[in-house]
């Protein structure tokens, strides 16, 4: 009768191999430098951690009316609680701030919409890209339906900010596809107007076509007409974003297989067609983290009309820091405004991050 | 030929026919557009009585500009301005492309480290820079930051150094007779160390023995300048700032407008180029590092040989972007009025002169060939280091 071999089992690997000693051995202590950068991380949280939470939390002050009420030493919250309705509205009046909720809750109602699976997402579509932008425009402007009218110039705040972005964002999409597939064209005169266009923009800095929408638009138009100054930025946030927009998007349409044309126009598909229902769908999938980035860089963008003389958001924190009730509160001004572009932005990249995996269909060569 | 011609399709649905009929309606309507604003402008123009072209550069400008490293008084001429305009912005465009490339370098490979807590310090740096907007960093350093130091009064003092509101004082190093020689010494000292790395390379290739050109060739041109400053008589004296009871005087001064401009500059677009870093560096595939080690090259010699020639082709493009970005967001100095193109020639000169075309029209000239001068260097560098195929 044989024997049957039985090894014995295995021993656990020593104990500094696994677990949280070798985790810390490891990511801490495995070299001379490891270590030093260790100690020297340490040290930095050490200088940055406790006085940064002492200001903000322990020893801030939440209420009061002015300055002279934060004597704890730390932040002075009070001053954006006292602020907040204009850092939101900037210089719209009180009493009509309901046209501004109502107009962003009819927003994110009708965009929530898109969830539900019952309804036509094309008229969804036309509803929020045609229809809403005008009852939005009356809510905010006025003048209708006994709405008292308010200026354009009295808009500000996170509103405006939003506006700008939203709008921008908006409108600079089609507009970049357009000048996408233009410089791709073969046509020439086309090609060479998108491509003078696009490297024109790309050329100089945002603050010259902001100057130029403010300043030198009125000088390109006949004697009488002219029209707001918010809309005139809005054509220049536009313009600019759309041309970064179409070098991404170029990049997509380059990455599409010939093909994919090839096939396209074996199926006897017109251009358009051709464009909307094979290539746009593909090169937009592929290059959505650099929309986004666009998205994101128009986003931080909207905070230089400031320069142009608008109050967005940032625009109306800098003109709170100068409120004499208020001297010496600019960082927690900053630390606010900070804050709120920081978690839109970081939604943003976070939001494309989970979009791109969701249409993720596999093409990608890993 | 023949047959195309004879087919009965309409002159409209031939596709070439259609092409050009949409090119010429294009390009009717884009003359047309531009003629329509062009006659608009004239005539807005002649009905404001703003003269038009560049003589008002002739003008004497009357205004100070804060920063200026050539010779420039209230008395000269707006020309003038606008050249110091555009030293101020290239001076801040050029520190801010080599303090935000160290910066980036430094905080990609932080991101990589296998430190655990380097890595996410690293992650949470770029995360946050990232999403701010760069005017408010700028406005923060500017007003939060820098304007809360003390009075001239109560500066803070290290030294020679003094630390306060108005900026950052130090000793302002000036040249006396024989400074010549040391330049002279300091070019000789660099010819010797080009000359002795081209000897060391070519030894290399003959007979494959190496030699350390590049600590050698970095020690010449130390030592040697040090031996040629001392040798001519240390022909440089240092002009200390002397503090007196209300205000510093004399001496080098950074002013914070500058600063503030260069730090939210640097560290913005730092943020930018250390995700660049990162992510060219984690495109050379993981075998490269394998196959250099097994190969018995250290560590060091993988990363400088292996690694980063290859790593380098994916980051020069968007890195180029990113040199161009900052060239051009270094206009935001205008809202904090540090005294570059925009504040300069949109601001002042505008302001003052009413010659909207032309003032837009330069720095939007200057800005092209700015960007254009930028993506002409970075490509020929891209070219030199790109993959030399078959």
């Amino acid at each position: 009768m044989a024997i049957e071999f039985k090894p014995s089992p295995s021993l656990p690997p020593p104990s500094n191999a696994v677990g949280p000693v070798a985790w810390v051995r490891k990511n801490f202590f495995s070299s001379p430098l490891n270590i030093f950068l260790t100690f020297f991380s340490f040290y930095i949280l050490y200088l940055l951690i406790p006085p940064a939470l002492e200001w903000a939390i322990f020893n801030a002050t939440w209420e009061g009316t002015s300055k002279a009420a934060c004597t704890a030493g730390g932040a002075c919250w009070a001053f954006i609680r006292v602020r907040f309705d204009q850092f939101m509205y900037g210089l719209y009046p009180a009493t009509e701030y309901w046209r501004v909720n109502v107009a962003a809750i009819l927003l994110v109602v009708l965009v929530g919409m898109f969830a539900i699976k019952a309804i036509n997402k094309l008229l969804l579509s036309i509803a929020i890209i045609v229809v809403y932008p005008i009852i939005a425009y009356f809510l905010f402007a006025g003048g209708i339906l006994g709405l008292e009218v308010v200026e354009t110039s009295l808009w500000g705040g996170l509103f405006l900010t939003m506006l700008l972005g939203i709008i921008g964002i908006v409108a600079s999409f089609p507009l970049g596809i357009i000048l996408a597939l233009g410089r791709q064209s073969k046509m020439p005169v086309a090609k060479s107007v998108c491509v003078i266009f696009i490297e024109t923009i790309r050329a100089v800095p945002l603050i010259t076509i902001l100057f130029m929408a403010s300043v030198m638009i009125p000088l390109f138009l006949p004697d009488g007409m002219n029209f707001n100054k918010l809309l005139r930025v809005l054509i220049g946030i536009t313009l600019f974003s759309a041309a970064y927009m179409a070098e991404v998007i170029r990049g997509g349409l380059q990455a599409i297989p010939k093909g994919q044309y090839e096939a396209a126009d074996a199926m006897g598909l017109t251009y358009w067609q051709s464009m909307i229902l094979v290539i746009l769908p593909q090169a937009l999938k592929l290059v959505i983290p650099g929309i986004v980035n666009t998205f994101i860089g128009l986003f931080k963008d909207t905070t230089l009309v400031y320069i142009v003389g608008m109050f967005d958001f940032l625009g109306i924190i800098q003109m709170a820091n100068h409120d004499a009730n208020w001297l010496g509160t600019t960082t927690e001004g900053y630390a606010f405004a900070g804050f709120v572009y920081w978690a839109i932005c970081f939604g943003m990249s976070r939001y494309s991050m989970a979009v791109e995996r969701k249409l993720d269909t596999g093409h990608k060569r890993n | 030929m023949s047959e195309k011609t004879t087919t009965n399709t309409s002159f409209l649905n031939d596709a070439g026919n259609r092409a050009m009929l949409f090119q010429a309606v294009l390009l009717i309507a884009v003359v047309a557009v531009g003629y329509y604003l062009f006659h608009n402008l004239q005539a807005n123009l002649e009905n404001q009585g703003i003269s038009t072209g560049f003589a008002f550069l002739n003008e004497p400008a009357g205004f100070p500009i804060l920063i200026h490293l050539i010779e420039y008084t209230e008395a000269n001429t707006y020309g003038r301005a606008f050249v110091v305009a555009l030293i101020n912005t290239t001076l801040i465009s050029l520190m801010g492309i080599i303090l935000a490339t160290i910066i980036g370098v430094i905080m990609g490979l932080a991101r990589l480290s296998n430190n655990w807590l380097v890595a996410r310090l690293a992650t949470v740096y770029i995360e946050t820079l990232r999403n701010i907007p760069l005017l408010l960093q700028m406005f923060f350093w500017y007003f939060a930051v820098l304007a809360t130091l003390p009075h001239p009064r109560d500066s803070l003092i290290f030294g020679n150094f003094f630390l306060n509101k108005r900026g950052i004082y130090s000793p302002e190093p000036i040249a006396q007779d024989g400074f010549g020689i040391v330049i002279f010494g300091f070019l000789a000292c660099v010819m010797a160390a080009i000359a002795l790395i081209v000897w060391a390379k070519k030894r290399q290739k003959q007979t494959g023995v190496w030699f350390p050109a590049y600590w050698t060739s970095l020690a010449i041109i130390i030592v040697g300048t040090v031996v040629f400053y001392f040798l001519a008589g240390s022909p440089v004296e240092f002009d200390a700032p002397t503090k007196s009871r209300f205000n510093v005087t004399g001496g080098m001064v950074l002013v914070p407008e500058f600063v503030a401009v260069l730090v939210a500059l640097s560290t913005y677009t730092g943020a930018f180029i250390a995700e660049i870093v990162r992510a060219g560096i984690l495109s050379v595939n993981w075998g490269q590092t394998e196959a250099s080690r097994s190969l018995g090259l250290p560590d060091g010699l993988t990363q400088r040989l292996i690694v980063l020639p290859q790593a380098l082709r994916v980051i020069i493009p968007p890195l180029t972007s990113q040199y161009l970005n900052l060239a051009k967001n270094s206009s935001l100095g205008a809202a904090i009025a540090y005294p570059e193109l925009v504040a300069v020639v949109m601001g002042t000169t505008l302001n003052q002169t009413g010659q909207a075309i032309e003032t837009i029209g330069l720095c939007m000239l200057v800005y092209g060939s700015l960007s254009l001068s930028i993506s002409v260097f970075m490509n020929w560098y891209n070219k030199k280091m790109s993959l030399i195929e078959r």
